[in-house]
């Protein structure tokens, strides 16, 4: 009974996050506004049959009341976010406000199988982030003028990437976290939204020369620091965001050129500098040479994605717990192991619409400034998937960033909410600029 | 208009404002640039799926092997005709088993599945406990909670060479390895003491506290042997290398034993040879001619030819093995010099080793990779995968593999391999050895290494026999046997 229900179940949430995805896609050729809804709301029933059918597994594989309370929850949190933002917040972008609440789904899933402690504080903090960021629209509805606070925000920005220099301790080669009474805080996570909104100030008043270089010796001296605390993951992310903001602000392919080849002497020179860096480099170029050492993660993470196949082992039937650090840089994999590489392809497909609607509200405001931060905000988001899933597949060597929405990590978690709610919030406001227009 | 905003903005009276329809074209370029490579990473993951992950799993790092054998039926191993050497038996109560047809006969090459793992079973483990029957099929099984039937794995052995090579060790420790020249394919691999893999689980104990027996260690891959004097092909080849113009003027007058910087090398048996040139050093495996040799020899350059030849390095093998060792470098005594030429001293060796070495020679020095899996056929029929012979690469320059052979041609016609000179149909060459493992220099390893045909190499045997005596006497007769099974099974 047990395996019978767990492996109709497998099918099943393939079939229905592949229905998911694919309507993730359609509904961009969809001009009619009551049949967009109507898609909508069948995501918004597949998300929940995902859901529950889920947890019926780990209930059922584990016979552990805990995850029924969880189940519970979980997705109370899920559907009351979907109708807050539908009530409240009436022109949101729906195809964004399911997407989060679906990749939120396959984090409590995932999470609750791999370590129900962990997933219990990730719920906590997703609620309570939840909380806070639904204002964020507001917030953003009446208040225009953050424009002006650029140098402020870079000035808070670098004060914080200097107290990581300075107080922190090195994991694993890098410095990323500062401890305040107890709570970890990765401010590098909340200095990426404050440098978008610095740059987009810079660049939006004018795109003069002196201007582009004050943006990039903004840029540089965040850059710098991160390098200096080793923070190499943030460094390429910050870089990359930087470059592709100036792009849009002057439209000049030279810059991306002259900025590619800018990054990969400076990849090149990190290669040389850091250690840890050769160490992953060659943990990506022979990860089975280098088990005993530093293929290990990579190894096991591949042992899992291919063990896993096309249609997974099925939840609770992989061993997804020998891949280190699983529940963050590695959650990919362990979705993969358990519930397959195709739904695990969905997902990528499913973060890659959320990009591609982040670009389109982005061309859509009229604004320079918004069009900065929006493009901003969605080049954060993607690249940091592209990092993470790229390394933990062996596309790319491990960056050790996370999974935005669904890997462990409250500040990351934290942060991509915040990134959500600030494109909602000038989606909404956007549409009521265009209105007064009129 | 735009290029006049510019020029305005040099002179920094007005502020450059950002063109919007120039924004909006960058940002639908990043766009389809990273829509792009996402398409790229998903082609990749599904490549990899396909192709790489079955390969990758198959590793004894990867601790999922239990889940498998819950969902699967292990697989059959197979000879390369197609003789059962391993499959899966259930019992009545449904509890499974392994049977090996053979008994103790690939005790080795193949090994065994229970009480940890070896050979085939060990390498091939995840290939075995994969299903590639019908995806439907498959789904079926997995919802009525039946196992799926696991891929068969056919292995390049031989059972009649194997066989031939396992009756003619008899009750002697060693190892037996024939591989194909030219595709690098294992043909067999026989080593002794052994065990029967139908009782590993009730033998265990048994097999595994008698420490001395050591029935579980594959010689042929994991023995560490002194060389003897088969190791004067490598001797000989840096002399050749070294000296090339004056190899054929080379002559020696052996008394039985060479001294040298106050060290002695004595001849097998104290035989003097009399006078001798560098053929009938060879052929006659005259040590104090050897060891002559080796005083002339440039010790960083023997290092590096070593080297060349794998000893000191990782062997081009997918199984576990250990690596020879030779411990030549600049600072080596003149003794220590002149015991490795002769292959005695410090100088370890596996069997499988040497019989690469040979086998580069034969094929002109191309060293085709050794390997023992030919296919994964799913069950039922149809191949998943199937293994190409694999150049590794030329460790030899083809001029002194000409020399080489000429020499262990020699060997069989006049030198100390003379039992393999009347066969059946078919010329052999090769080397012969007799290596001391004690202080009691009256008993010795019996070794053999050679080719045959001598025109157009196909296969080589590689033989030792602990404790058997000298090479010639007791090696030589088990090679022929093996060579023998190998004439008869290409004339049907």
């Amino acid at each position: 009974m047990e395996l019978i229900t767990a492996e109709a179940v497998k099918y099943i949430l393939i079939l229905l996050i592949t229905v998911y995805t694919i309507q993730c896609f359609v509904v961009f050729k969809q001009q009619d506004e009551e049949k967009a809804n109507s898609i909508y709301l069948r995501q918004n029933v597949e998300m929940i049959l995902i859901h529950f059918l889920s947890f019926l597994v780990l209930y059922i594989g584990t016979k552990d009341v805990q995850y029924i309370v969880y189940y519970a929850v979980s997705q109370i949190t899920t559907v009351s976010v979907v109708i807050f933002y539908r009530i409240v917040y009436r022109g949101a972008n729906k195809l964004l406000l399911n997407n989060m609440c679906m990749l939120l789904t396959v984090s409590f899933i995932i999470l609750s199988r791999l370590s129900y402690y962990k997933a219990i504080r990730q719920i906590l903090v997703a609620i309570a982030s939840l909380i806070v960021t639904s204002t964020i629209p507001y917030i953003l509805m009446n208040f225009n003028n953050i424009r002006r606070f650029y140098y402020l925000f870079s000035g808070i920005g670098i004060f914080l990437l200097l107290m990581v220099l300075v107080f922190s301790h090195a994991v694993n080669g890098s410095k990323l976290n500062v401890n305040i009474g107890g709570v970890t805080f990765q401010p590098s996570e909340f200095v990426k939204l404050l440098f978008i909104f610095t740059i987009a100030g810079i660049l939006s008043r004018s795109v003069d020369i002196r201007n582009i270089f004050i943006s990039l010796a903004i840029a540089g001296i965040h850059i710098i620091l991160l390098v200096l605390s080793k923070d190499l993951g943030s460094a390429l992310i910050f870089f990359m965001i930087y470059l592709v903001m100036l792009y849009v602000a002057t439209g000049r392919l030279l810059y991306i050129i002259s900025g590619s080849l800018a990054g990969t002497v400076a990849a090149l020179t990190s290669y040389k500098l850091f250690a840890h860096v050769r160490v992953r480099v060659e943990a990506f170029t022979d990860p089975f040479g280098k088990i005993d050492n530093a293929g290990y993660q990579i190894a096991q993470s591949l042992f899992a994605i291919g063990t896993g196949g096309f249609f997974g082992m099925g939840l609770l039937q992989g061993a997804p717990e020998k891949i280190p650090v699983v529940v963050s840089d590695f959650v990919f994999s362990a979705i993969a192991e358990e519930m397959g590489v195709i739904f695990a392809l969905c997902l990528i497909l499913i973060c890659v619409s959320c990009f591609i609607m982040f670009m389109n509200i982005s061309i859509k405001f009229k604004d320079p400034f918004y069009k900065l931060v929006g493009a901003g905000l969605a080049v954060t988001y993607i690249f940091q998937v592209f990092l993470t899933i790229g390394g933990v597949t062996k596309f790319i060597p491990l960056t050790g960033v996370t999974l935005p929405l669904i890997s462990y990590g409250g500040n990351s978690i934290m942060v991509t909410l915040i990134m959500f709610a600030i494109i909602q919030g000038l989606y909404v406001s956007k549409d009521k600029e265009s209105h007064e227009r009129q | 208009m735009k290029d006049n905003r510019r020029e305005n903005s040099k002179t920094g009276t007005e502020p450059v404002k950002i063109d919007k329809k120039r924004a909006n074209r960058s940002i639908a370029y990043v766009t389809y640039a990273f829509v792009l490579l996402f398409l790229v990473l998903i082609v990749y993951i599904v490549y990899y799926t396909i192709f790489r992950g079955p390969e990758d799993i198959n590793n004894s790092y990867n601790s999922r092997q239990d889940i498998y054998a819950k969902r699967v039926v292990r697989g059959q191993i197979l000879s390369r005709n197609g003789d059962i050497l391993a499959k899966s038996v259930t019992d009545e109560s449904g509890r499974e088993e392994r049977e090996y047809p053979y008994g103790p006969l690939f005790a080795h090459a193949v090994g065994f599945s229970e009480k940890g793992k070896l050979g085939v079973e060990a390498n091939a483990n995840i290939r075995l406990l994969t299903s590639n029957r019908p995806l439907t099929e498959r789904v079926i099984n997995d919802f009525r909670g039946e196992k799926n039937l696991g891929n068969d794995v056919y292995t390049t052995l031989d059972p009649d060479i194997q066989r031939a090579a396992y009756d003619a060790l008899g009750s002697y420790k060693g190892a037996v390895i024939a591989t194909d020249i030219k595709t690098g394919e294992i043909l067999c691999m026989v080593s002794k003491p052994d065990f029967d893999p139908n009782l590993i689980e009730e033998e265990w104990d048994e097999i595994n506290s008698d420490q001395k027996k050591g029935a579980l260690l594959n010689r042929v891959t994991q023995g560490l042997y002194p060389p003897g004097s088969t190791f004067k092909i490598v001797t000989t080849l840096e002399y050749l290398k070294e000296h090339e113009d004056i190899a054929s003027e080379y002559s020696f007058e052996c008394n039985g034993s060479f001294s040298y910087e106050g060290s002695k090398i004595n001849c097998y048996h104290d035989r003097s040879h009399g006078e001798v040139d560098l053929l009938s050093s060879f052929s006659r495996s005259c040590n104090a001619s050897y060891a002559n040799i080796s005083t002339t020899l440039d010790k960083e350059a023997f290092r590096n030819t070593c080297e060349e030849l794998l000893f000191n390095k990782d062997l081009p093998l997918k199984m576990s093995y250990k690596q020879s060792y030779v411990p030549i470098n600049n600072d080596s005594s003149a003794d220590e010099l002149m015991q490795t030429a002769i292959g005695q001293g410090k100088t370890q060796m596996t069997p499988i080793h040497i019989n690469i070495i040979t086998s580069a020679i034969a094929n002109n020095g191309v060293l085709m990779r050794p390997y023992i899996i030919d296919r994964i056929e799913k069950n039922g029929g149809g191949v998943i995968r199937q293994y190409a012979p694999d150049e590794y690469g030329r460790i030899i320059d083809e001029k002194y593999c000409l020399s080489l052979r000429e020499m262990m041609e020699e060997v069989v016609k006049s030198g100390t391999g003379t039992r393999l000179s009347e066969t059946d149909g078919y010329t052999a060459a090769g080397k012969t050895g007799s290596a001391e493992y004690s202080s009691n220099k009256v008993m010795s390893h019996a070794w053999f290494t050679g080719y045959a045909p001598c025109d157009d190499p196909q296969i080589a045997v590689t033989v030792i026999a602990e404790e058997a005596g000298s090479g010639g006497e007791m090696a030589v007769p088990i090679a022929k046997k093996v060579f023998d099974a190998w004439a008869a099974s290409v004339v049907e």
